[in-house]
């Protein structure tokens, strides 16, 4: 053992000494091994980032919360036209529900419609606008950079006020002052009551409320759609944990509702944000398997190089080895050499392709709430150092098998 | 006493369909602190001899005996240490690491012997001291003349004290004035009790020797006393 550690830490002097009489060559072999590092690294960061940027945008959801629709989200077993036979989810539903059910803390109904809104020259088109009733801001997660939710009066009175997501509001007052100013969404005039802080929910797509305007349900009974069409009910639990009970209550609640016979199947779906988190999951791996088969692909791709190079360096300095032989260097000795400068040269190459990651990943920062995780450190040097033994062996094996007298002779 | 104690041995190679006989059948002892010069032309085999007297390679045929060990039935890790610890090389064209310093390049040997550091340096340092290079210790060799970089090899081959040196045409590269300071260099070596062999095709190098073995054709055609050696006076 004590012997084996002299051996190792000789050969590292020694392919210390020849990485640096060959300077411009280890620079050149590094580089693969920087760019495959750095794309694994940065890969592995890219994807932490996606994920985290989808459980966030998620999170303004409210993770205790279930959607009772006409509709199922995320269920693709129901064929998507009996789905369509179902009798809408209308406000008497709501209303039923709302009077039984006892554990949930907060309900409210909601309907979406896309119109064009404008304030002065700036006009977006197909805003995602969600209509409901006052109670919808303790459903959810959603906080005020300015003003506030429309109340209670508003909201039954169903009046002309709305709340803006962060990003609509930048568009249409570009200089601020929102708040108490007039909106026209088509052709109905809108006062605007308060401003969203910006959610981050870009993975909602739509559903993302910084880009939404929420209004009184009842407003768009009165002036856009009539009061049978169907809506979603969404229903808070009091805490993760209730979330199963609420769901159970839900059911049953609705079963009655509707007037299910025992071997009727339910004609509504409770959806639920887990539903969405297992969309994401899948889409997140089949980015990640991608990612990483790529990366890899280019981190082998540097390790062929460097197996090439070692290859070259190996017949370059056959004489070099004959000497080493001739003096009483084993074929282990030669071997563990080799090896050894393949090794340093991918942990320096890894060390400067983790630099140039944790560069990238400040930038990715500005996108993507992410920054280079310490399991993705161990990753980069176990990866250079796997890439060094792996590309070493062959050409050092090559090295230790050499004939001491043919290696000598060699010019 | 005898180091080396070599019996019918032969050195056979087949280059494609032909078998060469570099070696027929030698047989050979050398005692210690002998001087012995290894003539012959090229093609006579006595670089074949001197590789395998020197251990980088095995006999076909044959017993080798070195200091007791046989040497002919060892594997390449076996006669790496021997090499190590028992002969010391000088090649004709130096044979020093390029890149490395004297210092280091004499040290290796040492480092295979698995040596600690301080007590590797002190002696590299001694090698380098008696054969007159205390003063170039930090140089490469392409900052050192052609006799000095011999006399890094030289220091090379001394400094783990080895029972035979083994020289290879050692003034080949050299001019006659440095060559004679090389050769004179292995007089003082051997005078003071160490076992030297050397592989020369110029009969003036090998009146320095005690002992000539001339080798023609895979035999030893004659092995003989020098009675008249060529003796340099000190400086």
């Amino acid at each position: 053992m004590r012997n084996f550690l002299f051996e190792l830490k000789e050969g590292l002097f020694i392919s210390f000494r020849a990485i640096g009489a060959n300077k411009g060559r280890s620079v050149l072999t590094t580089l693969g091994i920087v760019i495959g590092v750095w794309a694994v690294v940065t890969m592995s960061t890219a994807i932490k980032g996606i994920d985290n940027a989808f459980k966030t945008g998620v999170a303004s959801l409210g993770s205790d919360n279930i959607f009772i629709d006409k509709w199922a989200w995320f269920n693709h077993d129901t064929p998507w036209w009996e789905l369509r036979n179902r009798r809408d989810l209308t406000m008497e539903d709501y209303e039923k529900y709302r009077s039984l059910a006892k554990l949930p803390i907060a309900i409210a109904p909601s309907n979406w419609t896309r119109k064009l809104v404008k304030h002065g020259d700036n006009i977006i088109e197909s805003v995602f606008l969600t209509a409901t009733t006052s109670e919808y801001l303790n459903t959810t997660n959603l906080t005020f950079s300015e003003g506030r939710f429309f109340n209670e009066l508003e909201s039954n009175g169903g009046r002309g006020v709305a709340v803006l997501g962060s990003a609509i509001a930048e568009k249409l007052f570009p200089n601020g002052g929102a708040v108490g100013n007039i909106i026209d969404v088509s052709g109905k005039k809108m006062r605007v009551v308060g401003i969203l802080e910006e959610q981050g929910s870009w993975v909602m797509g739509d559903f993302n409320p910084d880009n939404q305007i929420y209004f009184p349900l009842e407003f768009t009974f009165k002036n856009f759609i009539h009061r049978r069409e169907s809506i979603t009910i969404n229903v808070r639990a009091a805490n993760p944990q209730s979330v199963a009970e609420v769901e159970e209550e839900a059911i049953g609640i609705m079963r009655r509702v509707r007037s299910l016979k025992y071997n009727e199947d339910n004609d509504f779906s409770i959806n639920q944000q887990s539903g969405l988190l297992g969309e994401i999951d899948k889409t997140v791996g089949v980015i990640q398997i991608a990612g990483y088969f790529i990366t890899g692909l280019s981190l082998f791709v540097g390790a062929i190089g460097i197996m090439n190079i070692m290859f070259v360096s190996v017949k370059e300095r056959t004489k070099e080895i004959g000497i080493r032989k001739a003096i009483g260097a084993k074929r282990r000795t030669i071997l563990g050499q080799f090896i050894a400068e393949a090794s340093i040269i991918c942990l320096i190459g890894g060390f400067i392709g983790l630099i140039f990651a944790v560069i990238t990943g400040f930038v990715i920062n500005q996108w993507l709430p992410t920054v280079v995780q310490f399991d993705a450190v161990i990753l980069a040097v176990g990866i250079s150092l796997i890439t060094g033994i792996f590309s070493g062996f062959a050409p050092a094996y090559t090295a230790a098998k050499l004939d001491p007298v043919d290696a000598l002779r060699y010019e | 006493m005898n180091i080396i104690n070599i019996e019918h041995i032969a050195k056979i190679y087949e280059v494609g369909s032909e078998i060469v006989k570099a070696l027929a059948d030698v047989s050979l002892r050398i005692d210690k602190n002998e001087y012995v010069a290894i003539m012959g032309p090229s093609g006579s085999g006595k670089s074949t001899l001197m590789n395998i007297l020197g251990c980088l390679d095995t006999p076909s045929r044959g017993i080798y005996n070195f200091e007791g060990f046989n040497v002919s039935e060892m594997d390449d890790n076996q006669l790496a240490s021997i090499r190590n610890k028992k002969i010391g090389f000088v090649f004709q064209i130096f044979n020093l690491l390029p890149r490395s310093t004297a210092l280091h390049n004499v040290e290796l040997p040492l480092v295979y012997a698995g040596i600690g550091k301080v007590e590797r340096l002190e002696r590299a340092s001694k090698a380098l001291e008696s054969v007159g290079l205390s003063d170039r210790v930090e140089h490469k060799p392409n900052e050192l003349s052609g006799g000095q970089r011999q006399r890094v090899a030289v220091a090379r081959a001394l400094v783990t004290n080895p029972s035979i040196i083994l020289a290879d045409e050692p003034t080949g590269n050299l001019d006659s004035k440095t060559g004679n300071d090389i050769m004179k260099l292995f007089q003082d070596l051997h005078d003071k009790g160490n076992t030297i062999i050397i592989v020369t095709h110029e009969e003036e190098v090998a009146r320095h020797a005690n002992r000539i073995i001339r080798i023609r054709d895979g035999f030893v055609e004659r092995d003989e006393i020098v009675r008249e050696r060529t003796f340099l006076s000190g400086n």
